[in-house]
């Protein structure tokens, strides 16, 4: 049974956890931690995945003898708790294998070893727990072990504060959780969430449920204006627990609120949908706007996390709406946009925060104005944190482009919604949307072409290293999955109907049925998209053009100085036509064109290297 | 039979914009130089440039990665295929489900995201400047540009290129605000896009406000081909996509049509986009580049057109 899986799975981890405190400083700690999650890891993601894929006996439950004596702990697995089980080990396992390199560079191993295990733990619990104490108590779990990595490296400047701001934070989020739940309770106190689910609720209780939960999870999630936390904490602890705490940790707070609101509450009022709607688009915007302005690359990966939040809150905004009015197929486009965009985040938030860390133990920088020219000494990193920059972008043929394209795909259904409030949000929500998407290339162009390219800024940069095979293969892992969903997008949401089907009661078409795997979110005619042919007729004109030059063109290249091919007669005054250039192996005779002196020309301004 | 039919026409329509690239770019160079009074070269001078280009030697700086080097291929192919998605002469194209309007909008977003980073490659001022330059313009352009994709998507029922230009040649939707809206926004975003007065002047190479041409001054030989042969294909795209959305006269629908009805519809194709490079070289010629810190104003317009395009039709899908 996949649920009792997962609980050995979580049984293991706490027990590492313990044990770790034992043998944190023993040179064979870490490795035994990172590979008891790994395994951990694996096992309970491989778990939930075969019970995504073929549900065997329906939903799972398990009611053990702890916590409050009259309820017991009631444990459930079905399609939501799977699917987030799945996100949220597949990030585990990414990290736990970087970590088996990475933390060979950790000063005070015995500061992250305990808590990596506990923290991993927290997470998987809070998606199992099928009542509120178990939930809350879950979820404060992975709140402080979180913070104990948040403060591993507590004498560094600013993380301190950074653990103060976080602790109050999630202290803040659980108080309006718990508040939530003692509402869906009601007087009665049914805490266990099938008694929840049961219970109708009037309009003054839905309402106040809603917010609490928009605050509680939205906290944790970093909804703006609650992610205050979010850049200080996620930075500051090692780079595969950032990992984690960016792709992994937000995605629970996701499930959170999808829990509690999509399934506990029931349906709710058109009017609530605006207001989650506001949030996530608010979040989208302003998140990339922060991360635009951000030196510190772990920073600025945080920063973007608040906007692919918001993006994903703008899909289950729009599929509250759709849900409230009915729209059942709509609706459920819109839900499998979501869910789509946390797996994908997942993957790519994960893939890029360690290579950010990737960097950091190559040169001990984090601030990108001191790196550059890394492309020429880490190759495989950058090629790989490359992926994850195009994923991010939201740009063909990538996973990225595909969650965000069905987002656009639901915003296009909402004309026939027949409240006026929405209508008018709606379309602004859909600008802000694609104005988001339009700055994160901005801000990964910048990102990357400052880190990447360019020339060395500081020695560390000059000097840096690849980093170890162990940290690569788990980059290259996340990669893969990356263009992997990007390529076969239909596979992943024909994955997720299952739980489209158990949240909102309906199903997007299936998809595996189209020709050439083609995504189609409602018919053929009205939207389609298919990242394999995209991907093959990119690849195969590609090829043609370089074979083509090959065999018709010249082969010939020469190296030369920085600055050679501007400087080598392409200029030429304005309105002059081509055919006046002198020819390029032949002298620069024009007056306008004078070799060197057009070399200086070329060299006059102050070099901003970065997009603004 | 049909099947390789249509294959046919596909692959015939590849080599379409592939071929008629240059020549557009060469036409709207002539008709600019007339208005000029001046005699310009022939049309045919983009050919022999780019056959020039192959033939040379490919000049490298010596710190110069493989991304610099795989940037023009990705481009340019990023660029065609996304060129071959748009309906020119057909619609009813044998691969037009493989990417709706969005996704060819996104191909081409992707195309500048590797030919921005390839400025920033060598590390040299100008190539930083010059992308810098075109992330920000693209930053506005490309929301703009999903704006009139709503508006478009709205009227049509669908974001299927094909599908849009069939349904606006029906009579049925005749003329509205909201497409007028979409027409403006649209020829904004193309003029920003293709890098034309008065946001960035294609013909010069020593101007500080340059931005395209900044971003990939450090090309030379077959790899500038590419790239300028890609941003010839990227003028042909938005023109064409114009007149099949806005012009899509002369179209041969899905259901196909007799011989006459092709050559009718290449006839028309031609005539289109003549009239297409004559009216942007009637623009460019009547207008002085902007400030390149006006360009921000210039492309906020054609976002609030193609919102408030999109606003409209959610309002009344009549209008």
């Amino acid at each position: 049974m996949p649920i009792l899986v997962a609980l050995w799975c979580i049984a293991a981890l706490l027990a590492t956890a313990v044990a770790a405190v034992a043998i944190g400083r023993h040179p064979w700690g870490r490795p035994l931690v990172y590979g008891v999650s790994l395994t951990a890891s694996a096992v309970a993601g491989a778990a939930a995945l075969v019970h995504l894929v073929a549900p065997a006996g329906g939903d799972l439950t398990v009611i053990l003898p702890l916590g409050l004596p009259w309820l017991g702990m009631h444990l459930r697995l079905d399609a939501l708790a799977a699917f987030f089980l799945v996100v949220v080990n597949l990030g585990a396992a990414a990290a736990s294998l970087y970590g088996i390199g990475y933390g060979r560079h950790e000063s005070a191993p015995q500061r992250v070893l305990p808590f990596f295990p506990a923290f991993l733990a927290g997470m998987t619990m809070v998606l199992l727990a099928a009542d509120a104490f178990t939930f809350l108590l879950s979820w404060e779990f992975m709140s402080l072990a979180s913070w104990a990595l948040v403060m591993a490296h507590h004498r560094d400047a600013g993380n301190a504060r950074a653990g103060y701001v976080y602790l109050v934070m999630a202290s803040f989020g659980t108080l309006a959780l718990l508040l939530a739940c003692g509402l869906l309770a009601g007087p009665v106190g049914g805490y266990a969430f099938a008694d929840m689910r049961g219970g109708g609720h009037d309009a003054t209780t839905a309402t106040l449920v809603l917010v609490l939960v928009l605050l509680g999870a939205g906290s944790k999630a970093g909804l703006v204006p609650l992610h205050v936390w979010l850049p200080l904490a996620h930075p500051a602890a090692p780079s595969h627990v950032s990992a984690l705490m960016s792709g992994v940790m937000t995605k629970v707070a996701v499930y959170g609120f999808v829990r509690i609101v999509f399934d506990l509450l029931g349906g709710s009022p058109w009017w609530s949908a605006m207001i989650v709607l506001a949030f996530g688009g608010a979040s989208a915007v302003l998140g990339v706007l922060y991360a635009l302005m951000q030196t510190d690359l772990k920073r600025l990966l945080a920063y973007s996390t608040i906007e692919n939040v918001g993006i994903v809150f703008i899909g289950l905004g729009l599929a509250l709406a759709f849900q409230a009015n009915a729209m059942g197929s709509a609706a459920a486009l819109a839900f499998t946009a979501a869910l789509l965009h946390v797996l994908n985040h997942a993957l790519f938030k994960s893939l890029l925060f360690l290579g950010a860390g990737a960097v950091l133990t190559a040169t001990g920088a984090r601030d990108i104005e001191r790196l550059g020219g890394l492309i020429r000494r880490m190759p495989i990193t950058s090629a790989l944190f490359l992926v994850g920059c195009v994923a991010i972008s939201a740009l063909p043929p990538l996973n990225g482009f595909v969650s965000e394209w069905l987002t656009f795909q639901a915003v296009l259904q909402s004309p026939d919604l027949p409240q006026w409030g929405l209508r008018i949000l709606v379309p602004a929500v859909g600008a802000l949307l694609a104005l988001a998407a339009a700055l994160a290339a901005a801000c990964f162009v910048r990102a990357f072409g400052v880190t990447f390219l360019g020339r060395p800024r500081s020695a560390a940069a000059e000097t840096a290293r690849e980093v170890d095979r162990v940290s690569l293969a788990a980059m290259a892992v996340l990669a893969g999955l990356c263009v992997l969903i990007g390529l076969l997008p239909g596979v992943a949401i024909d994955a997720l109907a299952p739980v489209a089907e158990a949240v909102v009661g309906a199903r997007m078409p299936a998809q595996g049925a189209s020709a050439w795997l083609t995504v189609v979110p409602i018919a053929e005619s009205r939207s389609s998209y298919n990242g394999l042919l995209v991907m093959l007729f990119v690849a195969g004109s590609a090829a043609v053009a370089a074979l083509a030059i090959r065999r018709f063109g010249s082969r010939a290249t020469r190296r030369g100085r920085p600055g050679i091919a501007a400087s080598r007669c392409r200029a030429r005054p304005p309105n002059t036509p081509p055919a006046a250039l002198p020819s390029r192996s032949g002298g620069c005779s024009p007056p306008w064109c004078s070799g060197p002196a057009n070399v200086s020309r070329c060299r006059r301004p102050a070099p901003p290297r970065r997009p603004a | 039979m049909a099947m390789i039919l249509e294959l046919l026409v596909q692959g015939a329509q590849m080599a379409l914009v592939l071929l008629l690239a240059p020549l557009l770019t060469g036409f709207v160079r002539q008709v600019k130089a007339r208005l000029l009074r001046r005699r310009g070269p022939s049309i045919l001078q983009p050919y022999r440039d780019l056959a020039r280009l192959l033939r040379k030697e490919a000049v490298l700086a010596e710190n110069a990665s493989w991304l610099f080097r795989a940037t023009p291929y990705l481009v340019f192919a990023a660029t065609w295929v996304a060129a071959a998605l748009v309906p020119t002469f057909a619609t009813g194209l044998i691969f037009s489900w493989t990417a709706d309007l969005i996704a060819i909008i996104a191909l081409l977003a992707s195309a500048r995201f590797f030919l921005a980073l390839a400025g920033m490659d060598v590390g040299t001022s100008f190539g930083g400047i010059g992308s810098s330059r075109e992330v920000m313009i693209a930053s506005l352009a490309e929301p703009a540009m999903i704006m009139i994709v709503f508006t478009l998507a709205l009227v049509a029922g669908s974001t299927q290129l094909s599908t849009v230009a069939t349904v606006l040649a029906g009579p049925e939707v005749g003329l509205r605000v909201s497409l007028g809206l979409a027409l403006v926004a649209l020829v904004m975003v193309a003029i920003a896009e293709n890098g034309r007065i008065p946001i960035d002047n294609p013909a010069t190479h020593l101007e500080l406000t340059m931005v395209h041409e900044a971003m990939v001054l450090e090309y030379s030989g077959r790899h500038l081909a590419m790239i300028e042969l890609a941003a010839a294909i990227k003028l042909l795209l938005y023109v064409s996509l114009i007149a099949a959305v806005f012009a899509p006269w002369g179209i041969v629908p899905a259901s196909g049509g007799g011989a006459g009805a092709w050559v009718a519809a290449l006839l028309a194709y031609a005539a289109k986009l003549a009239v297409g490079g004559f009216l942007l070289a009637l623009f460019e010629t009547s207008i002085a580049k902007m400030r390149v810190f006006r360009v921000p104003d210039f492309l906020g317009a054609a976002l609030m057109l193609g919102l408030l395009g999109t606003l409209l039709l959610f309002v009344s899908r009549s209008l």
